[in-house]
């Protein structure tokens, strides 16, 4: 048994009780084996700097992002006004979550639809949380001197305009950070978005999770920087199609940070 | 008098037939839905003045940037000149400002020419990028045929309109000297003071005479067939840049736009006491989505008029990089035809084109079997990944993912068609509120950390 705190928001308000802020899990983090990894991770950070945090569990359902993309519009609104009623039943002000995707849909199209939150990545929280000393990292942590690159994701980078604050966050490793030649707003896209994490690539020449992960093999990097758990999908399945998985690794900033952190005793 | 009768007739014809062509490309861009067009006006003047006016975009890639800056530059200055162009085809005078603005003349003229010899340069280049470089961007299917002989014919008609105003004005400088009574002083001009003498020094004054005239001429109708041209062609983004970047969509590139009327519906679903509205069972299906001109807004379509084919929105699309039939510049290409049939076929006023064959053939009655899927096929449509690298990259602002997810609305709403392999995907979301049909519970997870 671990003493990992992972309270519902059910059960916090069994006790009168509002955290301070939600845990938006997300499909792929509440059910995908890679992605729950980083779920799992990015909680023993939350923990470790005591966190006041609830997840809805049960209450939660897909944000609709793929619904949506894929055209599929009755689809989407039916998952967000769904997700509106149990967010505001629950008066939810701020919700941080692991997926761009779940955040692009909260932070930007959840208000037209009467959902109006403070949403952040955890990206950005985490690099909040090393700004303010909360976080603070191990010396010579296992990432020092290690070349890392960063993939951005569409839905952060392009999207939403972050580009510095997973990379503030990868500094904080005291790797040795190294850009792919398409980065930041050039960056490119892992080949999961717009619903096509649920179908097959149409006909071409190859994957684009192929050609961005030979971009980032490219770097000679050892370690693949992600903060979207289809971007984790997508380029890890690259390196298993380049037969790279056992040199090179792709994680989350969360799995990077939380073992690198120093935990309170 | 003959000049002067043969220019006001020539320019008058020339500025009605161009009258229409833009009132075309007017009544084009209106067969599009109302748009409502909102956010902060100072932030649609600054996109104006950076991006249009400034080409901040362009200057991602820095050689055609700077190129393309002088070609744009000299094309704004030079319409200084056409005040004077006028002002002498209309009268008979020559060069009517040349002895009133004295210095300050020399300089405009001056300047004009420095960076017309500049736009020459560049225009070469810019020519044998397109034809001995071959640059991907410019090869791509889309580009056969017209738009790859509009892209030279423009650069044609440039080096042309150049070869007219240093005619007109290197033959000027020998005739200054030859007979300064009719030819008066221009001062030392930056270029024809020295190219002038180089190409036409040992020619007879008749020779001469006759060659400036050519000179004048070639410059001015080059202007008026540049005017004519631009309708038609992708060189008229020159204009469009500048309303297209004014009205470019400012909210999150995030946010798809909402549907009211499914927001309606499913909120009478869920509502239990909400009254059941009456269906009325003769009234139409409501269509979803876009699936022809008429069902994109207006600024989809101008969007479309603004292109100028440079591809750069190509180049960066992960679906096209990897082989995908996905183009952006395509889709954008595609919406233009299909603007540009639709408002021939209207004007034709043919009765085949009308949906209701007794009424006249409208904008809102108009059925001539075909629709934008005809040119964009749902293959390249659901080749896109969202990424919004398209939109990122387009130095006037547009956005071709707009009507691909629009697109995509009207396939999968009105058609009930799409890709199979997202049935599932959307059967999960109604069964079970996830994405993916897995039975487990949703914070299993968070038990098994626990239990770690």
């Amino acid at each position: 048994m671990s003493n990992l705190r992972i309270p519902t928001m059910a059960e916090l308000a069994a006790e009168n009780r509002e955290p301070e802020i939600l845990f938006w899990v997300g499909c792929a983090g509440s059910f995908d084996s890679r992605a729950q990894k980083v779920t799992v991770a990015f909680c023993k950070i939350l923990n470790a700097v005591g966190m006041d945090f609830a997840i809805l569990g049960n209450e939660e359902s897909c944000t609709g992002d793929p619904a949506r993309r894929a055209g599929n519009e009755f689809a989407f609104q039916m998952q967000a006004l769904q997700n509106i009623e149990v967010l505001n039943m629950y008066n939810i002000k701020k919700i941080v979550t692991t997926c761009p995707h779940c955040f692009n849909t909260l932070k930007n199209e959840y208000p037209e639809l009467g959902g109006n939150y403070d949403v952040v990545h955890h990206t950005q929280l985490l690099q909040q949380l090393i700004d303010e000393g909360r976080i603070k990292m191990k010396e010579g942590g296992e990432f020092k001197g290690k070349r890392i690159t960063y993939h951005d994701s569409c839905y952060m980078g392009r999207v939403n305009g972050v580009y510095e604050a997973p990379r503030k966050v990868l500094e904080s490793l005291d790797g040795d950070l190294v850009e792919m030649k398409r980065c930041k707003s050039n960056g490119l896209c892992c080949g999961a978005g717009g619903a096509q994490m649920w179908k097959e690539d149409e006909p071409g020449d190859k994957r684009v999770n192929i050609e961005r992960i030979e971009e980032a093999l490219e770097t000679g990097a050892k370690v693949v920087a992600a903060n979207c758990p289809f971007c984790l999908t997508m380029m890890g399945d690259g390196l298993k199609a380049k037969e790279q998985q056992e040199e090179v690794m792709v994680y989350d900033l969360a799995e990077l940070i939380v073992n690198n952190m120093e935990q309170e005793q | 008098m003959l000049q002067q009768i043969a220019f006001i007739l020539i320019s008058g014809l020339a500025f009605y037939f161009a009258w229409r062509g833009f009132s075309r490309v007017r009544r084009n861009i209106l067969l599009g839905q109302d748009e409502e067009i909102s956010g902060d006006t100072g932030q649609r003047w600054r996109n104006v003045l950076l991006v249009a006016f400034g080409q901040n975009k362009m200057f991602k890639r820095w050689i055609p940037a700077v190129l393309h800056f002088i070609i744009y530059a000299a094309f704004v200055i030079t319409q200084v000149e056409l005040i004077e162009i006028f002002i002498d085809g209309a009268s008979g005078e020559h060069r009517f400002f040349a002895d009133k603005l004295g210095g300050f003349y020399t300089f405009v003229i001056g300047f004009i020419e420095v960076l017309s010899l500049l736009t020459f340069f560049a225009t070469i280049i810019f020519l044998a990028r397109r034809n001995l470089l071959k640059l991907p961007r410019f090869k791509k299917p889309e580009m056969k045929g017209w738009p790859s002989l509009d892209g030279n014919l423009i650069l044609i008609f440039e080096i042309i309109l150049l070869t007219g105003i240093f005619t007109m004005n290197g033959t000027d400088v020998v005739l200054q000297q030859m007979d300064p009574e009719h030819f008066k002083d221009t001062g030392t001009l930056a270029v024809s003071s020295w190219l002038g003498p180089a190409l036409f020094g040992g020619m007879s004054e008749g020779t001469l005479i006759v060659l400036e005239r050519v000179g004048w001429w070639l410059h001015f109708s080059m202007v008026l067939v540049f005017l004519n041209y631009l309708p038609y062609s992708k060189h008229l983004h020159i204009l469009l840049a500048f309303p297209n970047t004014y009205y470019a969509r400012l909210k999150p590139r995030g946010a798809m736009d909402n549907m009211p009327a499914i927001t309606k519906e499913i909120k009478s679903m869920m509502d239990p006491d909400a009254a059941m509205e009456e269906v009325d069972m003769d009234e139409e299906l409501p269509e979803f989505g876009a699936n022809d001109v008429f069902t994109l807004s207006w600024k989809n379509i101008m969007d479309a008029y603004s292109c100028t084919e440079c591809g750069r929105c190509t180049a960066v699309c992960p679906a096209n990089i990897t082989g995908k039939k996905l183009s952006p510049r395509k889709v954008m290409m595609d919406i233009r035809d299909r603007a540009e049939e639709v408002g021939i076929n209207i004007e034709s006023g043919h009765e085949q084109y009308a949906a209701d064959k007794s009424q006249p053939v409208s904008k809102d009655n108009y059925d001539d079997g075909k629709s934008l899927f005809d040119y964009t096929t749902p293959e390249e449509l659901h080749a896109c990944t969202t990424c919004n690298a398209c939109v990122e990259a387009c130095p006037v602002l547009i956005n071709p993912l707009e009507p691909i997810l629009k697109m995509r609305r009207y396939e999968i709403l009105t058609l009930s068609q799409g890709p199979q392999d997202w049935l599932p995907m959307f059967n999960s979301l109604e069964s079970s509120g996830s994405a993916w049909a897995i039975p487990d519970d949703r914070d299993k997870w968070a038990k098994e950390a626990r239990d770690a």
